[in-house]
């Protein structure tokens, strides 16, 4: 495939759909129905502000958006009574499918969320958002209810702060520009037309997220775009740019860890599709040094890439689905769910109720 | 009080409780109006913001001007009468402060949140309050942001559209985010200044003063403090900003200081002025460091008398909401009301702390019960229960 090609076709900023009742009047003839999950630990400084935008902007101004859902990883902090406050259906990760062994990581939350949310689209996006803004939704969901054959929206950030005219570097952060970066170029070429692989924002169609595995970890958004890329190819995906993106940014040490459960996710699926041959038994501890004046000290960490299998595997899942049926994606999402309330487990949601008349 | 003002107090805990139904609205509103950076003479893109969400609702004559200005009106059902709703576009923050805003259950905090982007966001939010309460004035509602309201802007906006507006205005309500319970309804005297010492460069560094530009205006701050003030009227000088130097071993050849006098009495504001700009002088004759000074805004006394319908109304309204009013003469865009003889009123809107700085925090459960009081002012005004006949 000609990338240049793809990249002017599948390519969009985020302005090109500002238009948001043209939006909603499209997504309406479609008769499709949009879920956004956002995955938390530990996110209350940044929750509150995500949810009153999401819910003002894109629910009770314009009805893009039929649920927004947080689902949690365990949170110490009040990251669940702040978004159930602002009105966001709220989820304890472990609480959903509880028929499962409890496994604790942001591809959990995001495999979960396809079977607790009813969209046709779930979109994702992070909570650590400082920034956040509608076209964070918008920007992903429209080249999905714009064109059909498109199936994985990604976001990409290119706002420079400041540069002189004529071409400048544009690209992803650390762990895209050192690790995955050079592994697309080897294995998959055509992977490297995505500007940010790593991004945590990106919509897909639920048709999608049901075929593919889930690492629970690191690996997610590298194993999602070799997957739906090994399903269907480049011409399934799309990537939008949203300006800048503000957030924490982690220290290299941090990005080791990722690099390294990363690095386990590729290798098993280039394993699994015959890329690589032969590979041993790779160790699942990473080793970081520390120093203490003149003494180094190795610190071990065990990283181990679960993955949970398609959710169309899942018998609770595809009971679920029957139930609810084609008809049923109007339904609400409280069907079959582990709802929370503000204070107690399985209480009354709270989010759902609050609807304006603007 | 008199009968109809009780009817509409009666419905004020109504408006209070719809109100924060749509709070989602308002803060979503405010999140976005206070993360657009808007230094003054900088706020094209708030207002291109807020002219959009005036182009959402539909309003009449959505607008901006050569003053920069966002402009909108909610038409009245009879139109005989125009009430304009102000808050200012600008914050004293720059370009490069981060903006972000954070939203905790009960607080919401950020740069300039409280000056003025809440009440920027109150206005962006009107029509759908007032659609969500059917509140359908009789008289046109005018609602503005107004461009370089602060310091060098000097209230250009409001000025500008107030001299060349094309419908006139009856009654004037500016929103501020804080404090709940302020009321103004008139204007002090006031001056606004720089004061500059620039040592030359050729300056002989052996003579008196060699210190550099920080000493002269050392020596003019002294002589400004020795300055006797009136207890009556009353009258205050206020040294607000000091900027000289700029490492160990660098003689300061500048320094600048900017400062307001205040009175009740506009003459008075006059004479200080002239007198400062002599001490200036003077010190500049002894020690040859040159010394410009800048007048950078005026505000003559003014505004409606403490009896007046619009204010003692505005005083009930926010006793009936269990606040205690403070009144405060005001120096922001009241003044511009008064000089164009327009009765008007200055509101707060909710409770904070941190003002004017970049960690800024505001109480959200306070708003509705200014977003309330605004609302009974307007349908106060609208209803005749403030004019003086």
């Amino acid at each position: 495939m000609n990338l240049n090609q793809w990249l002017k076709r599948n390519t969009f900023h985020h302005s090109q759909f500002r238009d948001i009742p043209e939006l909603i009047e499209a997504k309406e003839k479609l008769g499709l129905t949009v879920s956004l999950c956002i995955p938390t630990l530990n996110e209350e400084k940044t929750i509150g502000k995500e949810i009153v935008i999401f819910r003002s902007e894109l629910m009770q101004r314009y009805p893009l958006l039929d649920e927004i859902a947080v689902i949690d990883s365990g949170s110490s902090d009040k990251t669940l009574e702040v978004a159930s406050s602002f009105g966001a259906d709220t989820y304890l990760a472990s609480e959903i499918l509880p028929g499962l062994p409890n496994k604790r990581g942001k591809g959990e939350n995001l495999w979960k969320a396809i079977h607790q949310l009813k969209g046709d689209i779930i979109v994702y996006i992070d909570a650590d958002i400082k920034n956040i803004h509608p076209r964070f939704v918008y920007g992903l969901v429209a080249p999905l209810i714009h064109r059909p054959e498109i199936k994985y929206v990604k976001a990409f950030y290119d706002r420079p702060l400041a540069f002189s005219q004529g071409i400048r570097p544009s690209g992803g952060g650390r762990v895209t520009e050192i690790l995955i970066r050079p592994l697309f170029s080897l294995f998959f070429p055509e992977l490297t037309a995505i500007v940010q692989p790593l991004s945590g924002e990106y919509a897909v169609r639920r048709e999608v997220l049901e075929q593919i595995p889930f690492p629970i970890g690191y690996g997610v958004e590298t194993s999602h775009l070799i997957d739906v890329y090994t399903l269907y190819d480049l011409h399934a995906f799309a990537q939008t740019d949203l300006d800048q993106r503000v957030h924490r940014n982690q220290p290299t040490r941090s990005l080791g860890k990722m690099a390294f459960g990363i690095l386990q996710t590729f290798l098993k699926r280039a394993q699994k599709l015959g890329i690589i041959d032969g590979l041993p038994e790779v160790s699942t501890i990473l080793r970081q040094f520390q120093a203490h004046e003149e003494e180094f000290e190795m610190i071990e960490h065990t990283i181990v890439e679960e993955e949970r299998p398609p959710m169309n595997t899942i018998e609770a899942y595809l009971e679920k689905r029957k139930v609810l049926g084609a008809g049923g994606r109007r339904t609400s999402a409280k069907q079959g769910g582990a709802s929370r309330g503000t204070s107690s487990k399985g209480a009354a949601k709270k989010g759902t109720a609050k609807n304006g008349d603007a | 009080m008199n009968r109809d003002l009780s009817r509409l107090i009666d419905e004020l805990p109504d408006f209070q409780e719809k109100a924060r139904g749509l709070s989602e609205i308002l803060l979503s509103n405010l999140v976005m109006l206070s993360e657009i950076p808007a230094p003054t003479f900088g706020e094209d893109r708030r207002m291109a913001f807020l002219t959009e969400r005036f182009n959402e609702y539909e309003l009449l004559n959505c607008s901006t001007d050569e003053a920069g200005n966002a402009l909108g009106i909610i038409p009245g059902a009879v139109g005989n009468r125009n009430i304009l709703v102000v808050a200012h576009l600008d914050t004293i923050f720059s370009e490069e402060i981060d903006h972000t805003v954070t939203i905790e259950p009960n607080t919401v905090s950020g740069a300039g949140i409280g000056d003025d982007s809440l009440g920027l966001a109150a206005i962006a939010t009107l029509p759908i309050v007032l659609k969500h309460l059917q509140i359908e004035p009789n008289a046109n509602i005018v609602l503005m942001g107004s461009a370089r309201s602060l310091g060098r802007g000097d209230l250009e906006g409001i000025r500008f559209f107030l001299k060349n507006r094309g419908i006139p205005i009856d009654t004037g309500i500016c929103v501020e985010g804080v404090k709940l319970g302020r009321l103004s309804a008139s204007s002090i005297g006031m001056l606004r200044a720089e004061m500059e010492y620039a040592v030359p460069e050729e300056y002989d560094w052996t003579r008196f003063g060699a210190s550099g530009a920080i000493l002269s205006l050392n020596d003019a701050i002294n002589r400004i403090l020795e300055i006797p003030l009136p207890r009556r009227p009353q009258t205050s000088i206020v040294l607000n900003r000091l900027e000289s130097g700029a490492a160990f071993n660098t003689i300061p050849r500048q320094a600048e200081l900017q400062l307001e006098i205040r009175s009740e009495s506009g003459e008075l504001v006059r004479k200080l002025g002239e007198q400062i700009q002599d001490i200036g002088a003077e010190i500049s004759s002894k020690t040859g460091s040159e010394v410009t000074f800048t007048v950078l805004a005026r505000r003559e006394p003014g505004g409606i008398p403490f009896a007046h319908p619009l204010a003692s109304t505005a005083r009930d309204i926010l006793k009936a909401l269990g606040v205690r009013p403070r009144i405060s003469p005001s120096t922001s865009e009241l003044s511009a009301f008064i000089d164009h003889g327009i009765p008007a009123v200055t509101i707060g809107l909710t409770e904070g702390e941190n003002h004017s700085s970049p960690e800024e925090r505001l109480e959200i459960a306070p708003i509705f019960v200014g977003i309330a009081q605004l609302l009974g002012l307007l349908r106060a005004i609208d209803g005749g229960l403030t004019s003086e006949s």
